[in-house]
């Protein structure tokens, strides 16, 4: 019954699209304002039953109803609560289910909060979000049903990868699906601007939160990603350039561009055409993302099984979205007015260039993603690796610093260099330090990572610097946004520096009461016991790592088996044991027993890695969301007097 | 400076910024990219001694063994229709096991050796290297 009223909930919300795009329509081309009124209250049912309908799905997990399909294949009763209902994205029908939830609330958010746009842009816009989800409904409909019955209920379902039965990844895909979706209202801002032509500082200050709110939760997710791939694959990476992470990483590079030039539009009334196009790109990215993954068209340790039809559905619906946005816009961007003029050394200028920098590593990344897959089509097989990403996306990146060093100490419409100069003697002090310090006492460096915390130096200190003799407590939250941000990209830049510069490595075979020695700890294996899990069987290692200082800590990484469910083999997971120090982690992975000559299996694999600062990383990224939330605080329209300050403050001074 | 020259000069650098990134992009990938082969190319003799690659194919059913340091394994990586034996110093990530797919990177050693710095296995119960799907149907699939 359930899985029944769940499908229908789709079907009507699937018309109600069909029904704000068609009123939509036809209210724009000069219709009456009967149509308009119909449109608001759809979209929010539209947002209301898709929810629902997600909300269905997830009781049918919950209550491990086998005689659904999805449930059966990637359920099992045996499975801890938070798991089953992690289940419910964790497939494909699910997270497509979750992608068009978030697509239509949006919509339905728009739909109730909107106030600030014309009444016929918002109408438009509203029709742009239904013409989206309407083709994602035809995808789910039509290829990806998720609440499909099986003609017979099996006793119990196939279970879960555990490899996937980690908190972390419960709720990674949710976080980056809000941020890819959310992308989309700027996309259908953009169209229902280009339809009215109404493009500037109104639709910039319109689009500027959701741009913040969904890059907000792709940093968010691409740091909890980075860090869930770091300590659960048990590689020690944190970033592996993998197709899937790739396509995770590129809307949030348009994100970062789209919240930069629409703080341009919104302020200075200029690059209108260009943060349109940007608003364009962003949501095209989450879609290229979406497809990439949900077609497994290429060779990823994520990547699902080969569906060409799902595959085929997915590219045909991203070239009419795509294509229809951009040729919208080729019509309309000769008729997009002329922005108001800067000189080049000046905000605009500056932001132009982080504009430039950040679409050229977007488009490098994208390329070494997508050119596997063309290079197939020519017979070709060919896998582009980290040594290409970071050879091209690396200078690039370290360049961008460069420019936002000097970019919030500049002025809007112009400015000289001399002035410029003038604010940033001690951040190159402090750069100069670090680099003395780097090339007498660091040993040997690469170039990448040694550039890299020199620009980290000098990132963290201009940073601060737009707060310098301001009073504190009266300056913008925008502005506090922006410094924190950018400070955070410091602290990240000074971890992947300093981790890569100066990692040690030890890989042992080790018998109980073995010492190794990694970094400036030695580490004491003790032994193994076996522990029984709640749904698996483990080998716990016990490591006690001493510091020179006395300091002694224990580690206990783990080998689990999960048994095999409903004939499958079982499975073996590595856990890692990490130990967060002030100055970086302790890493370690139990591997597998090894048998002596004499029969005996005394000894264990046992590898671990000091990584000097790793945890700035993801400190950083933390730093970055939370300067974005501060700035869409900041810039969110509080009730009564508060708002009237606040505003009118946040309109002089411009932060992102 | 009018409208249209900062039009103009914006447009000039962004053609620039363009074509500079295409130029480093061809290079890098030139320099970069790594081969995907399976055993049937490198024993037809496709993958030179030495050259960086990623090598894609299913563990042979009791190839597995361990070497004496206990760090290293060789095992043999099959696609049906040829063989190329691997060896690895390290652990083997989770989910890696005889009969299931594997890529490696690393390169070929004179010996004839793939010597892997990196194996990953699949991650997803439905997971399959999309090469692999080219090969003959009696061979089994990986299991889940």
């Amino acid at each position: 019954m359930i899985a029944e009223l769940g499908l229908a909930l789709l079907w009507i919300a699937a018309a109600l699209a069909c029904l704000s795009l068609v009123a939509g329509v036809l209210y724009v081309r000069g219709g009456q304002a009967e149509l308009a009124a119909l449109v608001r209250p759809a979209s929010v049912a539209q947002g209301v039953l898709t929810a629902t309908a997600f909300g269905l799905l997830i009781a049918l997990f919950v209550r491990s109803d086998m005689s659904v399909e999805l449930v059966a294949r990637n359920s099992n009763s045996l499975k801890p609560m938070i798991f089953k209902v992690a289940g419910t994205w964790g497939n494909h029908e699910g997270s497509m289910l979750l992608w068009l939830t978030i697509l239509c609330l949006s919509g339905a958010l728009i739909a109730l909060f909107e106030k600030r746009l014309r009444e016929d842009t918002l109408i438009a816009t509203l029709a742009a979000q239904a013409a989206l989800s309407l083709g994602f409904f035809a995808f789910l409909l039509f290829s990806s049903n998720p609440f499909n019955r099986l003609p017979v209920a099996p006793p119990d379902g196939q279970g879960l990868n555990p490899l996937l039965q980690d908190i972390g990844l419960a709720f990674h895909p949710p976080t980056l699906y809000v941020g890819y979706v959310g992308l989309s209202v700027a996309f259908s801002f953009a169209v229902g601007a280009l339809v009215t032509r109404e493009i500037g500082p109104a639709f910039a200050r319109a689009m500027r939160p959701w741009v913040l709110f969904s890059w907000i939760f792709l940093t968010i997710g691409i740091t909890a990603g980075s860090y869930w791939a770091y300590y659960e694959l048990g590689w020690g990476g944190w970033w592996f350039w993998d197709p899937v992470e790739n396509v995770s990483l590129v809307p949030w590079l348009a994100g970062a561009a789209l919240l930069h030039s629409v703080a341009v539009t919104a302020t200075r009334n200029a690059l209108r055409a260009w943060t349109v196009m940007l608003a364009v790109i962003g949501f095209s990215m989450s879609m290229v993302g979406t497809f990439i993954v949900r077609s497994g068209l290429l060779t990823s340790v994520h990547s699902f099984a080969v569906d060409p039809e799902r595959g085929t559905f997915l590219l045909v619906l991203m070239a009419i979205y795509i294509g229809g946005a951009l040729t919208l816009f080729a019509l309309r961007a000769g008729s997009v007015a002329e922005g108001k003029k800067f000189a080049l050394l000046s905000r605009e200028g500056s932001l132009v260039i982080n504009n430039l920098l950040l679409t050229t590593i977007l488009a490098l990344v994208l390329l070494g993603t997508l050119y596997p897959i063309v290079a197939e089509a020519m017979g070709e097989k060919i896998s582009v690796g980290p040594p290409y990403y970071n050879r091209v996306a690396g200078p690039l990146a370290l360049v961008l610093c460069l420019v936002m060093v000097a970019g919030p100490l500049l002025s809007w419409r112009r400015d000289d260099g001399k002035r410029l100069w003038s604010r940033l003697p001690v951040a190159a002090l402090a750069g100069a330090a670090v680099l003395v310090l780097l090339v007498v006492f660091g040993g040997k460096i690469g170039i990448l990572p040694l550039l890299g915390m020199v620009v980290a130096a000098i990132v963290a200190v201009a940073s601060l610097a737009p707060l310098w003799g301001r009073n504190l407590r009266r300056t913008p939250l925008p502005t506090w946004g922006m410094v924190t941000a950018h400070f955070g990209v410091a602290v990240a830049l000074a971890g992947m520096g300093a981790e890569s510069a100066f990692i040690k490595e030890r890989l042992v075979a080790a018998a109980p009461g073995d010492i190794i020695k990694v970094g400036s700890y030695a580490v004491t294996f003790v032994g193994v016991k076996p522990v029984a899990g709640p749904n698996y069987t483990s080998i716990e290692g016990t490591l006690v790592a001493r510091t020179a200082g006395g300091g002694e800590f224990t580690m206990r990484p783990e080998a689990r088996t999960f048994p095999g469910l409903m004939g499958t083999a079982p499975t073996e997971t590595n856990e890692a044991a990490l130990l967060t120090r002030p100055g970086g982690q302790l890493y370690a992975v139990l591997g597998q027993p090894v048998t002596s000559d004499d029969g005996r299996a005394d000894r264990y694999q046992i590898r671990l890695w000091w990584k000097p600062l790793v945890w700035w990383i993801w400190l950083g990224g933390g730093l970055i969301a939370l300067g974005a939330t501060l700035s869409l605080v900041g810039r969110a329209q509080l009730p009564g007097i508060w708002r009237a300050r606040r505003y009118r403050k946040s309109q002089e001074r411009f932060a992102p | 400076m009018k409208a249209k020259h900062q039009r103009l000069v914006l447009a000039v650098a962004a053609l620039v910024g363009v074509a500079g990134a295409g130029v480093l992009a061809a290079s890098a990938l030139r320099d970069e990219a790594a081969y995907f082969r399976t055993p049937v190319e490198i024993a037809d003799g496709k993958a030179a001694v030495g050259e960086a690659m990623r090598l894609g194919g299913m563990v042979a059913a009791g190839s597995i063994e361990r070497q004496r340091d206990g760090l290293t394994i060789r095992f043999v990586a099959t696609d049906g229709k040829a063989s190329v034996p691997v060896e690895y110093t390290g652990i083997v990530p989770d989910l890696f096991g005889e009969e299931s797919g594997m890529v490696a990177d690393g390169r070929m050693r004179a010996d004839g050796t793939f010597v892997a710095d990196r194996i990953l296995a699949k991650h997803d119960e439905r997971y399959m290297p999309p090469q692999m799907g080219e090969m003959p149907k009696n061979m089994k699939a990986p299991t889940a």
